[in-house]
């Protein structure tokens, strides 16, 4: 008896012993293990702030831009060309709009580059010995276009001066900034030497200046003048297929899942309907664009690259995200709330509508907001419907053509003019990302401030 | 314009439908003292249910039949010497002038006295064919929203009416889900199945040349094999899933087991704005910066990397599919009961024992959904690809190479074109059907095996 006793006491001590010796190997590996842990975190978090700060640090220079701040003499000698036409007694709208066509072609067939470069050497020392080309290299191509939009504005002008805001080229803004190496050969430069040194006098004697680059947000994107591309184009297409998503993903995103949750039969016809959208929310984006382009476009003719079509296509591929969400919200609901409605005599639609809805409000809108914010930031199926189209106009509606912001980001990546566009499309990056941050900080806002109230 | 009055109109007619129908509710109470069976919004909401619904039939005939009509009146206006010495291009320009001319918008140019007589005649005519559209809607809204008024009485269960009504309406709305699908899938295989006309289905599946002849005459068409496109897809897939499943399980598993709350509260929505930003964001960080990085970095230690490769682009997805990974592994890891840990501690197991041993085998099926789901999402990613990839769909396994993929050529094969009539532009449906078929089946895959999960566990 004892005998066994001891035997046993004496296989738990060793029992023990042993389990004392691996615990050493244990802690150690508990610590590895925990500090595998932590160094994922740090290394998620890491990316977070390396593309942050990346991004960043590549854009912001680009909201700066150099002006050109020059006085422009409306020189008859250069300007060979007649008073605007006035309109006539009896003239119908469509001949006094030709007529003025007609001035406003023979406007345009003037050498405005003349007037920029008569100007441009005004501003320079005198008895500076430049060429034509290398002296124009210095204002950006738009200039001649401002200038010719002022006078047809105001046709008064001619034989006298105005002082008029331009934007220096790319190329110069790349040179005052430091974009280029200022010590690599005249070969590599994209600017002549005279030029160069002209613009660095410009700069010291302030007809050029760098102000905020508000052209960014007021102008349309330009292929010939880069320093005057802007996002307001883009912006508004992207607006005007939000709109569209808003309008139409949301009421018909909350009523098929009001019906899919609280009024479906339970049938294989409705978990068929079920398995189909938890699907569509997986089916890739681009998929999606194949499908706008195949029915919108080449079967209904909906207008190519027109924030219409775009609009129903990113609708399509947010509703399945809203139905999703409005699902489990209003699963999440508690009975006691229906069995009231309804032990109260309400119908079920009533329960539904007076209800249940209200209760899941805040996260129908978070869900809202941030199925908007991911089709904000969609590319891929915009490409494919031709939003990829180089538009230099405001969209004056949902069916004319248009880009959209990150369709804008994708073409200016692609631009030759790396030095130059490489800030501004991170620009354009941060510009995008600020809208996002914006919109998903107010889901947070919102749905906290809802929530405390219910 | 004329559809802006149209539709103020429509608006008073629901408002005078209401009001109609609510008034009339509400009589009966007071005169009778009777019990109404429903409510005066409802006899309201009856009402305009009525009166509404032929108003916009007439509305939409003339919406869908108005333009047709319009242009035949414009025709028989012009003499019919002239229309028959017009071609289609001229005679649309007249009609347009025309048309110009009755908007008394004018025309430039001489007036012919043939086109002023149209002008005016077709004035007349939309202005009494817009009369006319208006007072029939008029009439047979008033009509329909006077015979529903007079349906009302007590016992009128015009609350299971209009019930009735929002239900088939809230059908409608979910059968817009199974119309994008069939959608999907129709328009997939009808322009695939154009595409097998011209490429026999073998050479495309089995083919390891892609190089689509673009400027194509005659029948040359150039050879469209997956094989390459399959190759780059798998490796950037590899490659972005071996950077995610690491750091976003081990994410995962600190978040929800070690950290403390202060530190997950602040942790998870960081790891999770990864998963907001736009890819062509990530994208473009790829190429700029990533890119050139790991070049670098390759130079430093005697390899040769293309600054875009399938490495590149593999790192930088992965990247974006880490709080992918991780908020799913999170949820699964949340499901595993508790008892099941406790017991694990009971018996003396350390932290990382009780996770290795216990967490992760119980959670194991559905960590592997998430990360089909995850693998999913990977092989469907198309900015990235495109711009980081290089783009050169050539059958190699070098992964610091450049490389295509299956979304990067049909990007390159579609892009604004639409004109949908040879292989060129066909075989992008070709593509995304395959996409299609590969991301259905990893999803219903992991969905069965995270459904299946969730039911052990319940």
């Amino acid at each position: 008896m004892t005998d066994m006793l001891s035997t046993t006491r004496q296989t738990a001590i060793e029992r023990t012993k042993l389990v004392r010796a691996g615990l050493r190997r244990r802690h150690l590996n508990e610590a590895i293990f925990r500090g595998l842990g932590l160094a994922a975190i740090v290394l998620a978090l890491g990316f977070v702030a390396i593309l942050f700060v990346d991004i960043g640090r590549k854009g912001i220079p680009a909201f700066t831009q150099s002006n050109l701040h020059l006085t422009v003499n409306f020189d008859p000698a250069i300007l060979d060309i007649e008073p605007a036409p006035v309109r006539a007694d009896g003239q119908s709208d469509a001949d006094f709009r030709a007529a003025n066509l007609v001035w406003q072609r023979k406007v345009a067939l003037l050498n405005w580059n003349k007037v920029i470069e008569a100007s441009l050497r005004a501003a320079a020392p005198a008895g500076l010995e430049i060429d034509t080309r290398d002296l124009l290299t210095i204002a950006e191509t738009d200039s001649r276009h401002v200038v010719r939009t002022l006078f047809v504005e105001n046709p008064d002008l001619l034989g006298k001066t105005a002082e008029v805001d331009l934007l220096a080229s790319a190329n110069a803004t790349n040179w005052i900034k430091g974009n280029i190496d200022r010590s690599l050969g005249d070969a590599q430069q994209q600017l002549s030497a005279p030029a160069r040194a002209l613009i660095d006098t410009l700069v010291d004697n302030g007809t050029i200046s760098t102000g905020f680059a508000w052209s960014i947000f007021t102008n349309v994107d330009s292929r010939a003048a880069p320093a005057s591309a802007g996002l307001l184009g883009a912006f508004v297409g992207t607006l005007y297929m939000m709109i569209i998503v808003i309008f139409l993903a949301v009421p018909i995103g909350v009523a098929s899942a009001i019906y899919l949750e609280e009024f479906a039969p339970k049938s294989k016809l409705t978990d068929f309907i079920e398995v189909n959208i938890n699907n569509l929310a997986a089916v890739p984006s681009i998929v999606f664009g194949l499908l706008g382009a195949a029915v919108f476009i080449n079967y209904m003719h909906l207008p190519i690259s027109a924030p219409i079509v775009g609009g129903l296509v990113l609708t399509l591929m947010t509703l399945p995200t809203i139905i999703i969400a409005t699902r489990g919200a209003l699963l999440g609901v508690s009975p006691a709330l229906r069995q009231a409605a309804l032990g109260m005599g309400a119908s079920k639609t009533q329960m539904v509508f007076h209800h249940v809805l209200p209760v899941t409000f805040p996260s129908i809108l978070t869900a809202t907001i941030l199925g908007v914010a991911h089709a904000l930031g969609e590319t891929a199926p915009l490409l494919l419907i031709g939003m990829k189209a180089f538009v230099a106009q405001v969209p004056a509606t949902p069916f004319d053509q248009a880009t959209a912001l990150p369709v804008q980001i994708y073409l200016w990546q692609g631009n030759e003019n790396r030095n130059f566009f490489e800030p501004r499309t991170a620009a354009a990056i941060m510009v995008l990302l600020a809208v996002m941050i914006m919109l998903n900080g107010a889901a947070i806002y919102l749905r906290s401030r809802l929530e405390k109230r219910a | 314009m004329n559809s802006l009055i149209i539709a103020g109109l429509l608006l008073v007619l629901l408002g005078l439908a209401y009001q109609s129908g609510w008034s009339r509710s509400r009589g009966l109470v007071t005169t009778n003292g009777v019990k109404v069976h429903s409510r005066p919004q409802y006899h309201g909401a009856f009402v305009s249910i009525w009166a509404l619904v032929p108003a916009l039939l007439i509305v939409g005939v003339w919406a869908w039949f108005g333009p047709g009509l319009t242009r035949s009146f414009i025709v028989s206006q012009i003499p019919t010497d002239t229309v028959l010495a017009l071609d289609q291009v001229g005679l649309n320009a007249t009609i347009a002038r025309i048309m110009q001319l009755a908007s008394s918008y004018g025309v430039a140019g001489e007036v012919l006295p043939f086109e002023q007589t149209a002008g005016d005649a077709l004035r007349t005519f939309n202005f009494i064919s817009f009369l006319a559209v208006i007072c029939a809607a008029a009439v047979a809204g008033i009509a329909a929203l006077l015979y529903a008024r007079s349906q009302i009485n007590a016992r009128l269960r015009a609350r299971n009416i209009v019930e009735r009504v929002i239900n088939l309406a809230l059908l409608a709305c979910s059968a817009v889900a199974i119309l994008t699908t069939v959608g999907i899938v129709a328009s997939l295989v009808t322009e695939a199945y154009k595409f097998f006309t011209f490429i026999p289905p073998q050479d495309f599946f089995f083919g390891t040349v892609w190089n689509p002849n673009n400027a194509a005459t005659g029948g040359n068409y150039g050879s469209y094999g997956l094989l390459p496109l399959l190759s780059g897809t798998v490796m950037i897939t590899g490659i972005a899933m071996l950077v995610a499943v690491p750091i976003g399980l081990m994410a995962a598993i600190y978040l929800s087991q070690y950290a403390d709350r202060r530190l997950r509260a602040v942790a998870k929505p960081m790891i999770e704005i990864l998963a907001g930003i736009p890819t062509i964001v990530f994208g473009f960080f790829a190429l700029v910066t990533v890119g050139p990085f790991l070049r670098d970095a390759g130079r430093l230690v005697g390899l040769s990397i293309n600054a875009t490769s399938a490495l590149t682009a593999g790192v930088v997805m992965g990247i974006m599919i880490i709080p992918f990974v991780s908020s799913l592994s999170d949820d699964i890891l949340n499901q595993v009961p508790r008892t099941l840990r406790d017991g694990a501690y009971g018996l003396g197991a350390t932290k990382s024992e009780t996770i290795r041993n216990v967490l992760l085998p119980a959670a194991l099926p559905g960590i592997v959904g998430a990360f089909l789901l995850a693998v999913s999402r990977a092989v469907g990613e198309t900015m990235i690809v495109v711009l980081a990839a290089g783009n050169a769909p050539v059958l190699r396994g070098n992964p610091f190479e450049p490389v295509a993929t299956i979304t990067v050529s049909i990007v390159n094969q579609l892009t604004g074109d639409t004109d949908f009539t040879g292989p060129q532009s066909l075989v992008g449906f070709a593509l995304g059907l395959t996409l299609f078929v590969i991301t259905l089946c990893l999803n219903v895959f992991a969905l069965f095996i995270v459904r299946r999960f969730r039911e052990q566990y319940e």
